[in-house]
C-alpha cells in the first residue's frame, strides 16, 4: 500500500472524527474564556445527538435532503437550552461549577434515554435514513492531488467546523465582544469596574458552549453513529475538553488539537488496515489524547494555563 | 436557624425538589407517578431479596462516596473515582485468578491489591497537583479514560485469550457468603458491606481524631497558612489523593470480589464513581451523611429496575432524579436564601 493510498484513507477519516470535537471544543472555549468551567460538555453533546436523531427521524419525509442540517439547528437550540441549567446554577446560584457540570452529564443521559423509551418504546432509536453523507466537494475536489486528498470522499460538516473555528478566533480576538468575554474570564472585577456586565457575558459564554456542543453531538450522531442509544456519545465531550486544554484555550489551537485527536481516534479504528500499524496495539492510540493532555498540563508540551478566573463565581463587591 | 440545622435541611429539600421534578416529568409524559413510586418502593424493599440487592449496591456507593468526600474534605476534587474504581476492580480480580492461597491470605491480598491500584491511579494526579500545580479535576478525568482503555486491553490480552471477560476468581478470594445469600433469598449480598462500614469509621477517625487528619484538613482549607505553620503541603496533597484513591479501589474490589467475581470488557463507565460524587455531596461529606446518602441512592437504583416491570415507567427516571438532586445540592445557595427568608418571617 503506497503513501497516497494510506493518506486517502486517513485524511477523510480524521476530518470525520474531528468535526464533532472541533464544534464542542470551541463551545467549551467560549464558556471557559468567560470564566465558567464546563465539564457538562459531554451531557450537552448527548442531548444534541439525541435531539438531532429524533428530529431527523420525525421530519425526514418533510424536509428530504435538508433534514440533517435542520436537525443540527434543532440540536443547537436544545443544547443551548440545557446549558441554561448550568449557567443558572454556576453563575446566579454560585454553585461549584464542576459539580453542576457533573449534574448536567447525569441529567442529559438520563433524560435522553427516558425520552427515547417514552417516544419509541425501546432503548435505542432506529437508524436514520438521511444522515450526512460522503461527498466530493464541487470544484475544490478537482484540484490536482490536494483536491483528491482533502476534498474528495469527505463531509461538508468537517469544513463547516473548520470555518467556525476561524470565525470563533475572529470573534474572540478581533471584536470588542471577544475582548470583554476574555476580560470577564481573566479578571471579572476589573471588567466590572469598566462597566462590563459580568453576569451577562458569562451567560452568553455558557449558552454558546451549549449551542456548539449541541451541534457537535448532532454532527456525531448524524455522521458517525446514525442512531441514538446509551453509548452513542461515550467520552466525546471529555475528549473535546481535552482538545480545549491541549489547544490552550485558543480557538485555532482547539481546532488543531481536535484534528490531532480525530487523527488518533480514526487510526485506532482503521489502524488494523494500515501496514505499519498492524502490530501496534490500538490501546496506545486510544489513550493518546488523554495522556497528551496530561503532559500538556504538566508543562512537558508547552505550558497550558486556564483563564485566571475560570471556575470561581463572581460575587459583586467581594475582594 | 443554626448552621447545623441548615446543613441537614438543605439536602432534604434537594431530595424533595428532585422527587418533585421527577413527578412532574412523569405527569407531563403521561405516566402514572403513583404506580411508579410504588414500584420503586417494592423493587427496593418489597421482598427480602430486593433489600439484599439494595445493600449490595450501597456497598460500593459508600466507598465511592468516601473517596470523593475524603478528597473534598482536604480541598481536592477527585472526579477520577470512576477510573480508580476500574483499576481496583481489575487488580482484585487479577489477584483472585492468579494465585491459589489459603483464604485467610488470599482474600486480604486481593482486597489490598485493589486499594493499592486505586491509590496508585490517584497518586499521579496528586503528584502533578503537588509538584506542577496542575488542577486535579482535568487530570483525573483524563485518567478515567486511560483506566478504561488500559484495563480493557489487559483483560483482552493478559487475563484472557481475546475473550470479553476473565475467568471467575478462586473460591479462596471471594467476598461472597452463602450465609448472607441464604438470609436474603439468594441476592448477591456479600461481606463487602462490613469493609465499607469499617472504612467509614476509618475516615471519621483519621480526619477528626488524629493530628495527621487535622493536617490534611488544614492544607485543604488554607495551603499558605499550613505551610507557614510548618506542614509539608505537597506531601499532604499527595497523601489525601492516595487515600481517596484507595477508597475508590476498594469500591472496585466490592464489584470484582463480591458482586461479579470477574472483570469484563467495558464499553463505558460503571457510573458508580460519578454516583459517588452525588453520595458525597448529598451526605455533606460526613461519615453518617454518606451512609444515608448511599442508602438513598442504592435503593433508588435497585428499586428503579422494578419500575418498567410493574409500572411501565423507564428506569432512567431515577437517573434524572439523582441528577436533579445533585443539581439542587450544588445550587444550594438558592435553597439557603429561601430558608433564610422563611425563618426570618417566623421571627417577626
Amino acid at each position: 500500500m503506497g503513501l497516497m493510498e494510506i493518506l486517502l484513507i486517513v485524511i477523510p477519516s480524521t476530518l470525520l472524527w474531528a468535526a464533532p470535537l472541533i464544534f464542542t471544543g470551541l463551545g467549551g472555549n467560549f464558556s471557559e474564556s468567560s470564566g465558567v468551567v464546563n465539564i457538562g460538555l459531554e451531557g450537552l453533546m448527548v442531548i444534541g445527538a439525541f435531539t438531532a436523531i429524533v428530529f431527523n427521524l420525525t421530519f425526514v419525509d418533510v424536509l428530504g435532503n435538508w433534514t440533517p442540517w435542520v436537525a443540527l439547528l434543532a440540536a443547537m437550540v436544545v443544547g443551548a437550552l440545557l446549558s441554561i441549567m448550568h449557567a443558572v446554577a454556576s453563575i446566579t446560584f454560585r454553585a461549584d461549577q464542576v459539580v453542576s457540570g457533573v449534574a448536567i452529564n447525569l441529567f442529559a443521559i438520563g433524560a435522553a434515554l427516558f425520552l427515547v423509551k417514552f417516544i419509541y418504546g425501546k432503548g435505542q432509536t432506529d437508524i436514520i435514513q438521511k444522515g450526512f453523507s460522503k461527498v466530493d466537494i464541487p470544484f475544490l475536489s478537482d484540484i490536482p492531488v490536494i483536491g483528491k486528498l482533502l476534498f474528495s470522499n469527505t463531509y461538508y460538516t468537517s469544513f463547516v467546523a473548520i470555518a467556525v473555528a476561524f470565525l470563533a478566533w475572529f470573534v474572540m480576538f478581533k471584536t470588542p465582544f471577544g475582548l470583554r468575554l476574555r476580560a470577564v474570564g481573566e479578571h471579572p472585577m476589573a471588567a466590572d469596574t469598566m462597566g462590563i456586565n459580568v453576569t451577562r457575558m458569562r451567560y452568553i459564554g455558557v449558552l454558546l458552549s451549549g449551542a456548539l456542543a449541541g451541534i457537535g453531538g448532532g454532527v456525531y450522531a448524524q455522521s458517525i453513529s446514525s442512531d441514538f442509544g446509551h453509548a452513542t456519545i461515550s467520552g466525546q465531550g471529555f475528549m473535546a475538553l481535552a482538545a480545549l486544554i491541549f489547544g490552550k484555550w485558543h480557538p485555532l489551537g482547539v481546532m488543531g488539537a481536535a484534528l490531532f485527536f480525530g487523527f488518533a481516534q480514526s487510526l485506532s479504528i482503521i489502524g488494523s488496515n494500515l501496514p505499519f500499524l498492524e502490530n501496534i496495539p490500538n490501546v496506545y492510540l486510544l489513550i493518546a489524547p488523554y495522556v497528551l493532555t496530561i503532559l500538556a498540563l504538566t508543562g512537558f508540551i508547552g505550558r497550558a494555563d486556564a483563564p485566571k478566573a475560570s471556575g470561581t463565581p463572581y460575587i459583586k463587591g467581594k475582594r | 436557624m443554626s448552621n447545623r440545622m441548615k446543613n441537614i435541611i438543605v439536602p432534604l429539600v434537594a431530595v424533595l425538589l428532585g422527587v418533585l421534578v421527577g413527578t412532574i416529568i412523569m405527569i407531563a409524559t403521561g405516566y402514572n407517578a403513583g404506580a411508579a413510586f410504588t414500584a420503586l418502593w417494592n423493587g427496593a424493599f418489597g421482598e427480602i431479596y430486593y433489600t439484599g440487592e439494595v445493600v449490595r449496591q450501597v456497598t460500593p456507593y459508600i466507598l465511592a462516596g468516601l473517596a470523593v468526600a475524603f478528597a473534598f474534605r482536604t480541598g481536592l476534587f477527585n472526579i477520577g473515582v470512576e477510573g480508580q474504581l476500574i483499576v481496583g476492580w481489575l487488580a482484585s480480580v487479577w489477584v483472585g485468578v492468579a494465585f491459589d492461597l489459603p483464604k485467610i491470605i488470599h482474600l486480604p491480598l486481593a482486597v489490598l491489591a485493589a486499594a493499592a491500584a486505586g491509590a496508585l491511579w490517584a497518586f499521579i494526579p496528586g503528584l502533578l497537583k503537588a509538584k506542577f500545580k496542575v488542577h486535579e479535576v482535568i487530570v483525573t478525568i483524563m485518567m478515567n479514560y486511560v483506566a478504561l482503555h488500559v484495563t480493557n486491553y489487559i483483560i483482552r490480552t493478559v487475563l484472557s485469550e481475546k475473550s470479553d471477560r476473565t475467568e471467575m476468581i478462586a473460591e479462596s478470594s471471594t467476598l461472597r457468603s452463602v450465609f448472607l445469600e441464604g438470609i436474603t433469598d439468594y441476592s448477591r449480598l456479600h461481606w463487602g458491606i462490613l469493609i465499607a462500614l469499617a472504612c467509614v469509621f476509618f475516615m471519621w477517625f483519621l480526619l477528626e481524631k488524629t493530628s495527621k487528619g487535622y493536617e490534611l484538613r488544614a492544607v485543604g482549607f488554607n495551603q499558605h497558612a499550613s505551610e507557614y505553620a510548618g506542614m509539608n503541603v505537597s506531601k499532604n496533597i499527595i497523601l489525601s489523593m492516595v487515600i481517596s484513591g484507595a477508597f475508590a479501589g476498594l469500591a472496585g474490589a466490592m464489584e470484582g470480589l463480591g458482586t461479579f467475581g470477574y472483570a469484563a470488557i467495558k464499553g463505558g463507565f460503571t457510573g458508580v464513581g460519578f454516583d459517588g460524587i452525588a453520595v458525597a455531596l448529598l451526605g455533606g461529606n460526613g461519615p453518617v451523611g454518606i451512609i444515608f446518602a448511599a442508602l438513598l441512592f442504592g435503593s433508588l437504583k435497585v428499586g428503579a429496575l422494578n419500575m418498567p416491570l410493574e409500572a411501565g415507567v423507564p428506569n432512567e427516571l431515577v437517573d434524572i432524579i439523582i441528577a436533579l438532586i445533585v443539581f439542587f445540592v450544588a445550587a444550594s445557595y438558592m435553597i439557603r436564601i429561601f430558608i433564610d427568608r422563611i425563618s426570618k418571617k417566623g421571627v417577626k
